[in-house]
């Protein structure tokens, strides 16, 4: 009997299911053609967001401004000078591109950021291209969709010691107690590298460069470690800068470039050439000073001819005017100009060029022909 | 002192400048850096228009603030005009040429920002809190939901809302302006406190006073302007003036979204390879701005609680 009662149930639910499977053939044709119609809507939607995204040419061009993201103030990159401009490394990439875009490196209006907004702000669109000493990563690149430019800055991490110690390598930190700002990659960087040489530390967590030189100040902690570039700034900042030294050793890769939003090929390749010409400029010899010079006729050297735009339409190409690369560097010199100019030795940051000479130099700076 | 006077350097184009000068701080960097403080990036070619604004608002707030000032009465109807002449001077437009609101920065962004805050979160407030204890359910599920949400987030959380999230709600093209979505935020955030602490006001009012009111025939509005909240206001003060202080110096978290105020410009003027290490000076001086405009507020509030005294204080 039991038997009986269940395959009867049985049979019910198989009539119920079949019924069900009608209904729902006959709901998902109807449904079907809605969510046919809503991702067509949808891809119309996108359409318009690619297309106002395939523009920042003509929208740079229409508003006569460049949206430049820099860092809200770093020492040498990026800072507000006395009279309501910016100054330094990073902005001089800005004026670059602007004075490429729109011929003069004062059409920019400089976007200030911080650390944790600079990608949304370039994602929502507040700038057009992002300045602001970025280390590029994969994550970056793929997951927060971003293109990066050319690294304009190879740095890495360093650590920041007191001469008294008497510590000449960063093998001899054993034991140490190390100033770290939290949730970088620095942090992650320190811990690695202490336990690939098998030491112990004592580790302080910081909140942001400014506690980690007071920190370091007090003797709270023996070293402090950051990216090369910014200890060099933290150093210069200390009350007597030559009781401290920064170690020999780099313990990781930090190439640090400009970034545009993905989708926009056209825009990312002008932040690139413009980037590859400040540094061809260098390996040419071309200067601020000398630039207008140099263009005013064709010379003997067709590769310089080209990148002064008396031969060729490389200008075209890009959508630019042909004295695109004439504009960038007397606005802002080449390359070598601007590193010796923010962070150079003469500055009281007094960064050697290192990895950051040109390849002729033996340093990294290779830049791609203009050709 | 010996640091702060005798011994400080007050110009020289560095901090080297300075420290060959004179063992103490080094003010030039505040000298140097004055413009950039009080107006942030607006043009220098404008600057009249920000000062002009300075003007009129001590104009307008002179006859708001104090009884005896001259021809109050007819101030006070010219005040409401302020805030619409006051925003076309410094945005521009209309004859004046437009200033991007990303110039804004300095003291006067705080300024802008606080007293925004400040003169719309007064009456939104008593909105909100009268709402509170409405006997209608959906005015007053909506202020009881509004005033508990935005004091459940923090403020940074709205900022960032502000800055960043609305622009992906929004189609592509459609730019708000950042400066606009900061004022709301802030005030609405504002808002929310002071319905809170109008409402204890509101409370601390004996039925007697209602029923007084109805016993009247005054409608609900009239009680309310004329017996209720005067006396509810009154009890208020502190509260007001506490949340306005806190409003004001809540302003200087716009850094957090690129904004400059005054805190962000003297960091950013820290990060200048000519100044830095001068922490101590740009902050002291900062903190002495913050401390005269806050310390103002609450002697005045408490010169209108001696003035609205009435003795019968328990």
């Amino acid at each position: 009997m039991e038997n009986m009662v269940v395959l009867h149930k049985r049979g019910g639910r198989n009539l119920i299911s079949s019924l069900n499977l009608r209904r729902f053939i006959l709901l998902k044709k109807i449904v079907g053609m809605r969510v046919t119609k809503f991702l067509a809507i949808i891809a119309v939607l996108f359409s318009f967001t690619v297309m106002a995204d395939a523009g920042t040419l003509e929208d740079v061009k229409a508003r006569g401004k460049l949206n430049c993201i820099v860092s809200s103030g770093l020492a040498g990159f990026a800072s507000p000078d006395g009279k309501g401009g910016w100054q330094g490394f990073d902005v001089d990439f800005c004026r670059a591109v602007a004075a490429a875009v729109l011929g003069s490196g004062d059409k920019v209006n400089f976007v200030p950021s911080t650390n944790r907004t600079r990608f949304a702000q370039l994602n929502a669109g507040e700038g057009d291209i992002l300045f602001r000493n970025t280390t590029e990563t994969l994550s970056r690149d793929v997951d927060l969709k971003l293109t990066f430019l050319p690294v304009n800055y190879y740095d890495g991490q360093g650590f920041l010691i007191r001469r008294s110690l008497g510590v000449t390598s960063a093998t001899q930190l054993a034991g140490a107690s190390v100033c770290v700002q939290v949730g970088t990659t620095t942090e992650l960087n320190l811990a690695d590298y202490f336990r690939f040489n098998k030491m112990e530390y004592e580790h302080l967590n910081t909140g942001t460069n400014a506690e980690s030189i007071i920190m370091y100040e007090s003797r709270r902690c023996d070293v402090y470690t950051t990216d090369a570039s910014a200890l060099a700034s933290t150093r210069a900042a200390l009350k007597n800068p030559s009781e401290h030294v920064i170690l020999p050793e780099i313990i990781s890769k930090e190439p640090l470039g400009g970034a545009v939003r993905h989708g926009d090929d056209r825009w990312a390749d002008i932040g690139k050439w413009v980037v590859n010409a400040l540094i061809i400029a260098e390996e040419m010899g071309i200067t601020q000073k000398k630039v207008k010079e140099l263009a005013k006729k064709p010379g003997n050297n067709p590769g310089m001819n080209r990148f002064l735009g008396t031969e060729g339409n490389m200008g075209e190409m890009l959508g630019l005017d042909k004295k695109w690369a004439v504009n960038a560097i007397s606005a802002v010199g080449n390359y070598g100009e601007i590193f010796e100019r923010h962070l150079g030795p003469k500055t009281p940051l007094a960064l050697e060029r290192g990895l950051n000479a040109s390849w002729k130099a033996g340093g990294l700076l290779y830049a791609a022909p203009i050709r | 002192m010996d640091w702060l006077f005798l011994d400080a350097a007050f110009t020289g184009g560095s901090r080297d400048e300075c420290s060959a000068k004179a063992g103490g701080a080094c003010w030039a960097v505040i000298g140097e850096r004055l413009n950039l403080f009080t107006y942030g990036f607006y043009p220098v070619a404008e600057r009249w228009r920000v000062n002009l604004s300075l003007v009129l608002l001590i104009f307008t707030l002179f006859p708001i603030l104090f009884e005896k000032a001259p021809y109050r009465k007819y101030a006070l109807h010219i005040a409401v005009a302020f805030p619409f002449v006051t925003a076309w001077l410094l945005v521009g437009g209309l004859g004046l040429t437009p200033v991007e609101t990303d110039q804004f920065g300095g003291f006067m962004l705080t300024l802008v920002i606080g007293i925004t805050g400040i003169g719309f979160s007064l009456p939104i407030g008593i909105l909100l809190a009268l709402g509170r204890q409405s006997k209608l359910p959906a005015i007053q599920i909506f202020s009881i939901g509004f005033i508990e949400f935005i004091r459940g987030v923090p403020l940074i959380t709205l900022l960032f809302v502000a800055s960043t999230m609305l622009n992906y709600f929004l189609p592509p093209g459609v730019t708000f302006d950042l400066l606009l979505r900061v004022l709301i935020m802030v005030t609405l955030f504002a808002s929310a406190y002071m319905a809170e602490v109008i409402r204890g006001g509101l409370q601390a009012i004996p039925k007697g006073q209602f029923e007084a009111a109805d016993s009247m025939g005054l409608r609900y509005w009239s009680a309310m302007r004329l017996i209720v909240l005067p006396q509810a206001m009154k009890i208020s003060i502190p509260g007001i003036v506490n949340t306005f202080i806190g409003l004001y110096k809540d302003t200087t978290l716009v850094i957090i979204i690129g904004l400059l105020d005054p805190l962000g410009i003297g960091r950013a003027s820290l990060a200048d390879t000519r100044w830095t290490g001068l922490s101590t000076e740009v902050y002291l001086f900062v903190a002495i701005f913050f401390f005269i405009s806050c310390f103002g507020m609450a002697r005045y509030s408490q010169h209108l609680e001696n003035k609205l005294e009435t003795d019968h204080k328990r």
